[in-house]
């Protein structure tokens, strides 16, 4: 494995970073809709899609980026791998459809209420079930006749499990965002289930691992064949100690909680920077394991790239643009900071 | 029947982007009418502004959430359905759309949050500045695809390199001859469309005899704003049509019903079937020489007709046909009311003249069927062609099992169908709903900029304060 540093390699970093950034923020508003089941009041599940109505669209917005980026970076790999994982893709899209539109709906609904909490549910976890799916596909690698697109390549125990472990995930991504978004019995439900979920999410990451390590020998080399493998094992540490750190910190909202006193601002916080930081390693693993592949064994992405004319041409718009993007955002998350409860907000 | 697949995803297709332009037609427009709301509220103080602003941002969003969900649909729908199309102009249209999300969707999207929820977090004139931002956003969002999608009718600026299209002059893709007068004419179908709602809510509204002073306001708006707009809407469709004819002269003889291979002195029919089979039009209805006279300016300018191309490279010329004259009829229809609005306005007359309302309260949807009967015309009429003249859209479908994409097409038609009544129940409830009083968003406004926990209480303590002297009616009082 050559690295050569290229414009392309810029993309595989930006499409890389798109991802990441879609993941950490649906992540979370899509595991509200994971969690929903889990709370039962008619105000917990107020209190848990205000929480993010305002900036559910913008999250989706990474998603769409993401698209783009593959569409006009790698046209080859955007058209093998949406043609190629066609069903997940069109579920996926139909779970985000009722997700989406619930939001709206459902408050300003009288009588249909309890159909748009469904449709909020339900098309959350579909939408990140296929996720979860594709991701296991792409880990696993699809086959060389995936032109064939009758096949049905993404349908595995492997994908099936990493579609449940990705609604973990998410959900304890919400878990943690509810913490900093509410107080009193609701945060306390919060951390509780944020403690389970991430002794599923850490258990998922270590069978996952353990599995692509065991059913792909390419793989299997990059991690344990030769003295480079020292490099990598911070990644599973840290991950560790992120964990380790992360659980304390949700125990601590708890017992404040129990003993009824005020939970510290930086407890609040810190659980779901935490969390990103364990997606962040968990993600970084993932592209060691799959690079230079963006339809792993069938397609680098350097076969895949766009002409340069391309590339240099989305350069100008990135370095301008992205910046922007992300100080709005960050600008958009500071003006809605602190509990819901504190605003009678609406349109 | 033999299932093709390459039919099913066009069908998908073209019912997943129909059902979609719906939603940016209004908001686009509804975006920049409720700035333009704001902002007049911020420079008079009138709370008259206000209310509208607030009443329709409520429509505005159920819509902008509706073309969100159904607009991501579309950005997959290119690699799944049309994989051979992605790979071959992905390194031309990939990059027009991401500079669409990087310059507009995440704006959009990041200010959104703010203009709809942001009321009681931010000044009023920071909201306003996200109103606009949101308003401009749509703008530029229309720009990139616009130009994307006249690319594929009027293509230039590239080389075809093993297979696969490259680009040699960004400037002359993105500005290819016929994205400018495309660009122009969906924007303002978009603000026609946007006037026309809001109009005919307003007029119901008066007709109905509720909220008075709140219909007269919009209906006064939107028909000066219809009389600017209208025939300005005219002109510029008119100019777009010579670009057709320049650049597409297929599609043109589709729209006009010429099938002669070279015709001078073209009358212009008002009705016509046409064949395509025997290649001939039933029962004509025409001006002579009028459409000569349109598109060449000369009573016997000579225009190329449908038979100067082989039967495979023509259009479904009545689909074509058909959809240019419910346009076109519904263009004058648009015209016509703003004239006669203009005219009732004139003698004093127009809020009592039920004559007028009534038809007008149902002119809701008329700019949206004008859209989508001008899309038909631009997407139809460049068949059998995805990019014009280059490459067939029948060559470039993914090799996907039929049943699969059936199964795909049958799903979306059953969720959009259940997701369009949903939204009309939703228009309808808030439209029957109305504005709120006047008074009660003064009240409402008072909190603004304050934040933390002791905002709430704050919040009761000034609102109780306030009631008990006088309503205010200066909105900056109330920072």
């Amino acid at each position: 494995m050559e690295l050569e540093l290229s414009v392309s390699l810029f993309y595989l970093l930006l499409l890389g970073f798109a991802i990441l950034m879609y993941v950490l923020l649906d992540g979370f508003d899509l595991g509200m809709g994971i969690l929903y089941p889990w709370f039962n009041s008619d105000a917990e599940h107020d209190h848990l899609m205000r929480s993010v109505a305002h900036v559910w669209d913008g999250n989706e917005t990474w998603l769409v980026f993401g698209g783009v980026i593959l569409f006009g970076a790698f046209p080859a790999a955007y058209a093998a791998i949406a043609s190629t994982f066609y069903l997940p893709i069109v579920l996926m899209l139909i779970g985000l459809i009722f997700r989406g539109v619930a939001f709206e709906y459902r408050f300003k609904s009288d009588t249909s209420k309890k159909y748009w909490n469904t449709a909020f549910a339900i098309g959350s976890s579909l939408a990140a079930f296929c996720q979860g799916l594709m991701l296991g596909t792409l880990v696993q690698g699809v086959p060389a006749d995936f032109i064939d697109q009758s096949s049905f390549s993404w349908l595995s125990p492997f994908s099936l499990f990493c579609g449940l472990a990705v609604m973990a995930g998410y959900a304890l991504l919400a878990c943690c965002y509810l913490v900093m978004k509410s107080r009193g019995e609701l945060q306390h439900k919060a951390a509780r289930y944020g403690q389970r979920l991430l002794l599923i999410v850490m258990l998922s990451m270590l069978l996952v691992s353990l599995w692509t390590v065991w059913i792909e020998p390419q793989i299997r080399v990059r991690w344990f064949g030769g003295w480079h493998a020292l490099w990598l094992i911070p990644l599973p540490l840290l991950s560790v100690l992120a964990a380790r750190l992360l659980f304390r910190d949700l125990g601590r909202v708890n017992r404040c909680h129990q003993a009824e006193t005020a939970v510290q601002q930086r407890h609040e916080a810190r659980p779901f920077w935490l969390a990103a930081t364990l997606f962040l390693l968990a993600f970084v693993g993932l592209l060691i394991s799959v690079f230079p592949y963006l339809l792993p064994r069938q397609l680098t992405y350097l076969e895949a790239a766009a002409p340069d004319s391309s590339l240099m041409f989305m350069l100008p718009g990135i370095f301008i643009f992205l910046p922007l993007i992300c100080a709005y955002t960050l600008w958009g998350y500071k003006i809605f900071a602190g509990k819901i409860e504190d605003y009678q907000e609406g349109y | 029947m033999e299932l093709d697949v390459s039919i099913l995803s066009r069908l998908q297709f073209a019912f997943t982007v129909s059902f979609h332009i719906i939603f940016p037609s209004i908001t686009i427009g509804l975006a920049t009418l409720i700035a333009i709301w704001e902002g007049l509220w911020l420079k008079t103080g009138n709370p008259q502004y206000l209310q509208l602003a607030k009443f329709w941002i409520k429509p505005f969003a159920i819509t902008f959430g509706m073309g969100v969900v159904s607009g991501i649909v579309l950005s997959y729908e290119f690699g799944t359905n049309f994989s051979k199309f992605s790979e071959m102009a992905g390194a031309v249209i990939g990059p027009l759309m991401a500079y669409e999300v990087l310059t507009a969707f995440f704006l959009e999207a990041g200010f959104l949050g703010v203009m709809l929820f942001g009321w009681q977090r931010v000044s009023a004139k920071m909201h306003f500045f996200a109103t606009v931002t949101v308003a401009v956003g749509t703008w530029i969002s229309a720009f990139w695809i616009i130009a994307a999608n006249s690319w594929m009718q009027t293509p230039q600026g590239h080389q075809f390199v093993d297979g696969k299209f490259e680009v040699v002059s960004w400037m002359e893709v993105i500005f290819n001859p016929s994205m400018p007068y495309r660009f122009f004419h969906m924007l303002l179908a978009a603000f026609i469309t946007a006037t026309f709602v809001v109009m005919a809510t307003h007029a119901w509204y008066l007709r109905k005899g509720q909220h008075i002073d709140f219909g007269r306001k919009g209906l006064s708006m939107t028909l000066w704003i219809a009389l600017v707009l209208t025939p300005l809407q005219a002109w510029v469709g008119d100019l777009h049509g010579l670009n057709v004819k320049e650049h597409q002269p297929v599609k043109l003889a589709a729209m006009e019903g010429i099938w002669a291979e070279k015709e001078a002195n073209v009358p212009l029919l008002l009705f016509a079937l046409p064949d395509m089979k025997a290649e001939k039009n039933h029962y004509e209805v025409a001006v002579p020489g009028l459409a000569s006279l349109i598109l060449t300016h000369s009573w016997d300018g000579e225009l190329q007709g449908l038979k100067s191309v082989p039967a495979a490279d023509r259009p479904n010329v009545p689909m074509v046909f058909f959809s240019f004259r419910v346009m076109v009829g519904i263009g004058m229809l648009m015209i016509g009311v703003a004239l006669l609005g203009a005219y009732l306005r004139w003698r004093g007359t127009l809020y009592q003249s039920n004559w007028f309302l009534w038809p007008v309260s149902f002119m809701a949807p008329t700019g949206i069927i004008a859209v989508l009967a001008g899309w038909y015309v631009v997407e139809i009429g460049r068949q059998p062609w995805i990019i014009y003249g280059l490459v067939r859209t029948s060559e470039v479908v993914s090799p996907l099992p039929a049943e699969r994409v059936l199964f795909s097409l049958t799903l979306f038609v059953l969720t959009y169908s259940l997701l369009f009544g949903v939204y009309l129940y939703f228009m309808r409830k808030l439209i029957k709903k109305g504005p709120a009083p006047v008074d009660h968003l003064q009240q409402q406004r008072i909190g603004v900029k304050a934040s933390g926990y002791a905002l709430s209480f704050t919040k009761t303590l000034a609102t109780d304060a306030e009631t008990s002297n006088s309503p205010a009616t200066d909105p900056k009082g109330a920072n």
